[in-house]
């Protein structure tokens, strides 16, 4: 029966009619990322301020997508940088390439690099999108494209104004979506 | 001011071209509107928010589309047919606001002592004017696609045409038994004839309960619908189909044909396009209203007793095009020869079947309960033949697995 089919179709459809909605009003609304997100990443610093990157060119050797450039250099004792030998002299992540697989994170062996949260990766030309030493490492602070009115984290339970004209009743995930600690080791 | 209205030519002159700018600008208002509810309700069936950007709740979005798509490159492919190029989207938009002309929106006022209906023109050939005017709009699509020089909008354009015709005769069909009902072929008749309250309903009397639901019912109004329900399906797909909208949307599949006839169109031509297939939309749910649900029919309160049939009929209409939103966000495009077997195998021989059941059925002999008993009976087995699908797909089905129990 072709027509019951129809029905049952149309039956479906419009129960999506009063459901909540899944958009979110981005940008004045925006989703929280999950902790463990793979975002842009930084370059760390030990507590004395010296960089934890040692120029060793690991990370450029796990990228699968070539998209870390380092040249590194020997420390000096008038100029030093970090607390080993060498210190990278050039860091630069093109993310134009980078697929944001964190193999570079788990190769590194000081844990210099990791990865943050920040997903507003865009701009009008090449050159923008690759970072540069002095824009990784966390002196620098992460620079929103446009202004926030309101985060939503990803567990969040209650509800929210949605942006202009939207009808966004909720943005809770499911449980199970959340990252879950992992067994074993780690 | 009297001599002004003389020079023009009289009263009724002025009336009839105050009644044309009027209907053509309350198209061009609704097609923004209808624009956008489509997208709106589409998105809220795909749990979406839709436009909502542009003014408040997006609703100024269609204007801004609008705005946008003037201003675009009106580019005309080298081996376009020039003047055909461009006669074809106005080919196609003109006579969906032309069968606007035989659709009556609302009753009448009296004007110091002169009448004024509100509808552009009661014609006598009323639904005979609605189904030239309705096809006439394929011209546009079929020019276009053979003047675009491009093999797609050719296509296109051949589709709409072998769709027209499969769908036209059945269209006109299912309104044989509203005109034999009837005995007219003017809207505006068809309609005073529905506004009556269902009168004959003495079949039950003597059966104690079933007299006093019958009686119940008396305030129900005359709507065509009750007995012609069958009709009103046949119409129901048929105009789907004229209005080139899913599922029939094939001569624009986007998934074959890049977007069928309009591929080479761009800028307003293609604004012009749009605007007559939304124009179109809306007639084919206002003759459905008219013919079926009782036009402007609808209970009238004291206060501007003149206003409420509009408000009637535009509720009505509405309905009937958040329908057409809400099969194109269900249904699939149909399979070129899937389209063709319900066409001719199905919908035109189930019209014909009801057109002799209405011409035999409908006579004064035969009690409004025998009747709508025996228009109910055979209206089932029709809808059933209809709805049952294609009996070659059957085989299709996936066979039943046996259950295996496990591996001990």
């Amino acid at each position: 029966m072709a027509l019951p089919e129809i029905l049952t179709g149309m039956r479906v459809v419009i129960r999506n009619v009063f459901k909540r909605k899944e958009t979110v009003g981005y940008p004045e609304v925006r989703r929280q990322p999950f902790p463990r997100f793979k975002g842009r990443h930084i370059l760390d610093r030990h507590p004395d301020g010296l960089e934890k990157c040692i120029g060793c060119e690991l990370c450029a050797g796990a990228c699968p997508a070539d998209a870390i450039y380092v040249v590194g250099a020997e420390n000096t004792p008038e100029m030093r940088f970090s607390p080993g030998e060498r210190y990278a002299q050039i860091y630069q992540i093109n993310y134009l390439r980078c697929i944001f697989c964190g193999l570079c994170v788990e190769a590194c062996p000081t844990e210099a690099l990791l990865m943050t949260t920040e997903y507003e990766i865009s701009g009008a030309t090449r050159e923008e999108h690759i970072y540069t030493k002095d824009q990784l490492i966390i002196d620098a602070p992460i620079v929103r494209h446009w202004d926030t009115k309101k985060e939503v984290s990803p567990d969040r339970k209650s509800v929210h104004k949605p942006a202009m004209g939207g009808r966004v009743r909720d943005t809770r995930y499911p449980e199970d979506f959340l990252p879950r600690t992992r067994g074993g080791h780690d | 001011m009297s001599g002004l209205i003389d020079a023009i030519g009289g009263a009724t002159v002025v009336i009839a071209l105050v009644k044309v700018v009027v209907v053509f600008l309350a198209l061009m208002l609704v097609t923004i509107f209808v624009v956008y509810a489509e997208r709106k309700v589409l998105a809220d069936m795909q749990a979406r928010v839709g436009p909502n950007r542009w003014g408040p709740y997006g609703i100024l979005q269609t204007l801004a589309d609008g705005i946008k798509l003037f201003f675009k490159e009106d580019f005309r492919p080298r081996y376009a047919d020039r003047w055909t190029y461009a006669l074809a989207p106005v080919m196609a938009m003109v006579p969906s606001f032309l069968a606007f002309a035989v659709v009556p929106i609302g009753d009448h006022i009296t004007i110091g002592d002169r009448r004024v209906d509100f509808i552009v023109s009661d014609l006598n050939i009323g639904i005979l004017y609605f189904l030239a005017m309705g096809s006439l709009g394929v011209y546009g699509v079929v020019l276009a696609g053979w003047a675009s020089g491009s093999k797609y909008p050719l296509l296109g354009g051949i589709r709409s045409g072998a769709q027209m015709i499969s769908y036209e005769i059945a269209l006109g069909l299912s309104l044989v038994p509203i005109v034999i009902a009837t005995n007219s072929l003017s809207t505006v008749e068809i309609v005073a004839a529905q506004s009556e309250q269902i009168q004959n309903v003495d079949f039950f009397d003597g059966i104690p309960i079933l007299e006093q639901v019958a009686h119940f019912f008396e305030f129900v109004p005359n709507w065509n619908i009750w007995s012609q329900w069958p009709a009103f399906f046949i119409f129901l797909i048929a105009g789907i189909a004229e209005t080139n909208r899913a599922p029939f949307d094939l001569p624009e599949a986007e998934t074959e044909l890049v977007a069928g006839y309009h591929t080479e169109y761009s800028g307003i031509r293609f604004a012009i396009f749009f605007l007559g297939e939304y124009i179109h939309v809306v007639a084919i749910s206002a003759i459905a209203v008219t013919l079926f649900f009782g036009g402007w029919d609808g209970p009238a309160p004291d206060f501007l007793p003149w206003a409420w049939p509009m408000v009637w009929f535009l509720v009505k209409t509405g309905i009937f095009v958040y329908l057409f939103v809400w099969l194109r966000a269900t249904l699939p495009r149909l399979r070129y020869d899937r389209l063709m077997w319900l066409g001719w195998k199905r919908l035109i021989p189930a019209a014909l079947v009801w057109i002799m059941v209405t011409a035999a059925v409908n006579t004064d002999e035969v009690t409004r309960g025998v009747r709508l008993a025996i228009f109910g009976a055979l209206g089932l087995l029709i809808l059933i033949w209809v709805g049952r699908g294609d009996p070659r797909l059957l085989p299709a089905t996936t066979p039943k697995k046996e259950v295996s129990s496990g591996a001990s």
